[in-house]
C-alpha cells in the first residue's frame, strides 16, 4: 500500500494527467459531475455524482458508421475513432460493481468492440465511502463500500490518501507514481474500514434484503397483482434508467443524410412506449408492463442470465431523482415477502 | 410548516368515501424517508390512516392523473388540490382532458413546499426531518442535528408564488387566499438584459446538462397529446440520439412554444428534473411576453378562458411592433 499527503494531492492529480487524460467528480452548482482534470481543478467531496461513470464506457449516444450511397454502390465508413488511455479517479464501490454489471452484456460473445475498446484503455480509481447517504443500500447486493474492486483502490483520511493497486493496470500506474507516494502499512485504512462498516450497518436501508429475488423467479414474481399499484403513478420518464450506472438497453437510429446514412447507438428506456417496438407493435402495452420491465430485469432476468448476478447496485441515484419517489427500494419491499416485512 | 394538518385529509378523504359520495382518493403517500412522497390512489380509510401524508414535500401536481384516473371507473374521485395546482386543473378543464363531474376537489391551503435538492444540498445522509413553525430540523446521519430556516430551503416556485387563491374547489380546508403579486418574472428580465452571447452562454450551459429523460414534458399538465411528436416514429422528429448538441434545445424550444399560453406555471418542470435545469424561465419568459403585448393573461384563472395567442381581437398587436417591443426587450 501506499500513501500520499492531501497537500500533495495536486501533484498526483498532475502526474497521472500528464500521461493519461484524468477525469475527477468535480462540484458543479447542480451536483457533482466527471470532468476532466485541469491545473486548479479540485476533488469534489460529493458521495455520488448525478449522472454515473457509465457514460465513459457507454456513452449516451454514439455515432457508429457511416454509409455513403453513389449510384448502386454503398461505401461503409469507419465513425470509430481509437480510444486513448484515461483515469477515472473516485469511483465509488457500487458504481465499480457497475462496470462489471455492464461486462457481462457488452463483452460477452459477440464482443461489442466500441464498449471493449473504452473498457482497455480506461483505468479505474476507486474510493471507499467514509460517509454513505440514506439512500445507499450497495450491501444489499453484496458490496462493500469500504472495500471497493478497482484497478487501485483508495481510501481518503483527514489528511492522507491510501492507495492500493489491485489489477496489472493499477500497479503500472501506481509504480509510475512511485516517486511521489510513500509505502506504509495497512492499520490506517483498516481503521476507516471499522468506521464505514460500523456506518454502513446503520443506514436506514441497512436490512433490505435480495433474498427473495434473484435467478429462475420470473414466474413468482411476472404475474404479482401488486405491479399495478406500484406502477400507477410513474410517469414513464426515463430518468430512473438515465441516471442508473447499470441501465444498459439502447437502440439504434439511421438518419438519412440525403447522400448516405449516419447510424447511431443511444439509451433507451424501456420505461418508453416506443422501448423494442416490432412491426407487430409494441409488446408491452402499458406503464405496468414498462415499469415491471425495469425491475424484473434488474432483480430476476439479469441474475438468471447472469450467474445469480443482480444487475442494481445500491447506489440510490433513481430513490434520489425519480420525480415522484418510485424506485427499486419499493418494489423489493412490497414484493419481497419475509425479509423485507 | 402547513397550516392544515394530515389528519384533516384524512378524515375529510374517509369520510367522503364511507358516505359514498368518491369512490377513491387520489393524495400523497408517505415513503422511505420524511422528504419521499408518492403520488398514490387510496381506496379505503385504513389505506389514508396509515399511509397519507400532508407535509411540506407534498409538491406533485395531481390535475394531470385526472385524465387517467376519471377514465377508470364511474365512481368520482377525490382530489386534494394546492391552489398553484388549481389552476392546472383548470386550464385541463378548458382543454376538455377529464369530466368534471367525476372529481370532487379539495383545496388545501399552502405555506410552500421545500425544494429536496435544497435540502440535501444543506444536509448529507438524512435521517429524519420535522417541521417547526418557521424552522426545519433535519437529524443527521453524521453530523447530528441541524436546524435550518424554513424560508431558506423553499422551492423557487414557492419562493414567488403567484397565488395562494384555488381557482377551483368543491370544498376548501381553511381559508383561502389571495392572487399576490410575485416576483416570478425578476429573473426572466435578469435573461432579457444579457447580452445575445451571454444569453445562448446561459442557455447552453442549462441545456447541455439535459438527458432527455423527458420528466418535464411527462409531468407537465400542459403537455397531454395522446402521442408526443417526440415519441412518433411517423413524425420525422422522434429521436432518442441527440446527434448534435442542438437536438436538446430543439425539444425544449418546441416544447415551450407548444404550451404557449396554456402553461400556468405550475412549475413541476423544474421541480422533476434530474439536473436541475431551470425550464420554468423559458415558459415564464412567453407569460411576460403575452402579458407584455397583449395584456395579463393567467392560464388556468377560470375555465375556458382563450389564451391571446390564439383569440384575435381588433385590437392585437401588429407583428412588427411585437418585433420592435421585443427588441426593446431582448
Ligand atoms: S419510476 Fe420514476 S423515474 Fe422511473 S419512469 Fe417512473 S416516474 Fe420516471
Ligand atoms: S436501479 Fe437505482 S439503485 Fe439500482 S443501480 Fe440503478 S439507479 Fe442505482
Ligand atoms: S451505495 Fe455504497 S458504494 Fe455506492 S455510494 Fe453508497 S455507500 Fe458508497
Ligand atoms: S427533465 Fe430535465 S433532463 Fe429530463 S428531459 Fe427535461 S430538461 Fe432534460
Amino acid at each position: 500500500m501506499r500513501k500520499i499527503s492531501l497537500a500533495n494531492l495536486d501533484a498526483l492529480f498532475a502526474a497521472i494527467a500528464a500521461e493519461e487524460t484524468l477525469y475527477l467528480p468535480q462540484d458543479t452548482e447542480k451536483g457533482a459531475v466527471y470532468a476532466e482534470w485541469c491545473e486548479g481543478a479540485t476533488l469534489s467531496n460529493a458521495l455520488n455524482t448525478v449522472r454515473s461513470p457509465k457514460d465513459f464506457f457507454f456513452p449516451q449516444t454514439e455515432n457508429l458508421m457511416d454509409f455513403k450511397v453513389e449510384g448502386k454502390s454503398i461505401e461503409i465508413i469507419d465513425t470509430r475513432k481509437e480510444c486513448e488511455d484515461f483515469v477515472i479517479f473516485g469511483v465509488r464501490a457500487c458504481d465499480v460493481r457497475s462496470f462489471e454489471v455492464l461486462d457481462r452484456v457488452f463483452l460477452s460473445e459477440p464482443v461489442d468492440t466500441y464498449y471493449k475498446n473504452r473498457r482497455d484503455h480506461g483505468v479505474i480509481i476507486s474510493m471507499a465511502c467514509t460517509r454513505p447517504a440514506e439512500t445507499c443500500f450497495c450491501q444489499t447486493f453484496g458490496i462493500d463500500a469500504a472495500a471497493p474492486e478497482g484497478d487501485i483502490v483508495c481510501h481518503k483520511t483527514e489528511d492522507t490518501l491510501y492507495l492500493d493497486a489491485k489489477t496489472e493496470k493499477g500497479e503500472t500506474l501506481l509504480a509510475r507514481l512511485s516517486a511521489l507516494t510513500e509505502e506504509c502499512d495497512t492499520s490506517a485504512v483498516e481503521a476507516q474500514q471499522a468506521l464505514i462498516r460500523e456506518r454502513m450497518a446503520k443506514l436506514p436501508l441497512a436490512n433490505l434484503s435480495a433474498s427473495d429475488f434473484g435467478a429462475d423467479k420470473t414466474m413468482e414474481f411476472f404475474n404479482r397483482p401488486e405491479w399495478k399499484e406500484l406502477s400507477q403513478s410513474c410517469l414513464g420518464c426515463g430518468t430512473c434508467t438515465f441516471v442508473c450506472p447499470t441501465c444498459q438497453c439502447y437502440d439504434i437510429k439511421d438518419f438519412d443524410t440525403g447522400h448516405g446514412i449516419k447510424r447511431f447507438r443511444c439509451w433507451d428506456s424501456c420505461m418508453y412506449s416506443e422501448f423494442t417496438r416490432m412491426a407487430h407493435g409494441n409488446n408491452r402495452l402499458t406503464q405496468v408492463e414498462r415499469f415491471r420491465q425495469r425491475f424484473m430485469h434488474k432483480l430476476v432476468y439479469y441474475p438468471t442470465n447472469n450467474d445469480g448476478l443482480f444487475s442494481c447496485v445500491g447506489c440510490g441515484r433513481c430513490l434520489a431523482k425519480c420525480p415522484i419517489n418510485m424506485n427499486i427500494v419499493k418494489v423489493m419491499k412490497t414484493l419481497g415477502g419475509k425479509d423485507n416485512g | 410548516m402547513q397550516e392544515i394538518t394530515r389528519n384533516a385529509l384524512v378524515e375529510k378523504a374517509s369520510a367522503l368515501l364511507a358516505d359514498g359520495t368518491v369512490g377513491r382518493v387520489l393524495a400523497w403517500k408517505r415513503g422511505e424517508f420524511d422528504y419521499d412522497v408518492t403520488p398514490a390512489v387510496f381506496q379505503t380509510a385504513e389505506e389514508l390512516a396509515r399511509d397519507l401524508v400532508w407535509n411540506d414535500f407534498c409538491g406533485a401536481n395531481f390535475s394531470k392523473y385526472l385524465i387517467k384516473e376519471t377514465e377508470k371507473s364511474d365512481e368520482k374521485v377525490l382530489v386534494f388540490l394546492k391552489p398553484c395546482d388549481t389552476y392546472s386543473f383548470n386550464q385541463l378543464l378548458t382543454e376538455h382532458r377529464f369530466n368534471r363531474e367525476k372529481v370532487y376537489v379539495i383545496g388545501v391551503p399552502c405555506a410552500g413546499m421545500l425544494d429536496v435538492e435544497k435540502v440535501k444540498k444543506s444536509a448529507e445522509g438524512i435521517a429524519s426531518i420535522t417541521e417547526d413553525s418557521d424552522k426545519i430540523v433535519i437529524e443527521t446521519l453524521f453530523d447530528g442535528a441541524l436546524t435550518l430556516d424554513r424560508a431558506s430551503l423553499l422551492a423557487e416556485r414557492c419562493i414567488n408564488c403567484k397565488s395562494k387563491k384555488h381557482t377551483a374547489y368543491d370544498e376548501l380546508l381553511g381559508e383561502d387566499g389571495e392572487v399576490l403579486d410575485s416576483a416570478r418574472f425578476d429573473e426572466v428580465a435578469a435573461i432579457e438584459a444579457m447580452t445575445p452571447d451571454e444569453r445562448f452562454a446561459f442557455w447552453q450551459n442549462e441545456l447541455s446538462r439535459c438527458i432527455r429523460c423527458n420528466a418535464c414534458r411527462n409531468v407537465c399538465p400542459a403537455c397531454t397529446c395522446e402521442k408526443c411528436v417526440f415519441d412518433n416514429p411517423a413524425s420525422g422528429l422522434e429521436n432518442k440520439a441527440a446527434s448534435d448538441s442542438f437536438e436538446e434545445k430543439m425539444f425544449h424550444i418546441i416544447r415551450a412554444f407548444h404550451v404557449v399560453g396554456r402553461c400556468t406555471d405550475c412549475g413541476e418542470c423544474s421541480r422533476v428534473c434530474p439536473q436541475q435545469i431551470p425550464l420554468h424561465l423559458l415558459n415564464r419568459k412567453f407569460i411576460k411576453d403575452i402579458d407584455n403585448f397583449y395584456g395579463e393573461y393567467q392560464a388556468g384563472a377560470e375555465v375556458g378562458s382563450r389564451a391571446p395567442i390564439v383569440d384575435y381581437t381588433t385590437e392585437d398587436l401588429e407583428p412588427n411592433e411585437a418585433v420592435e417591443r421585443g427588441d426593446d426587450n431582448a
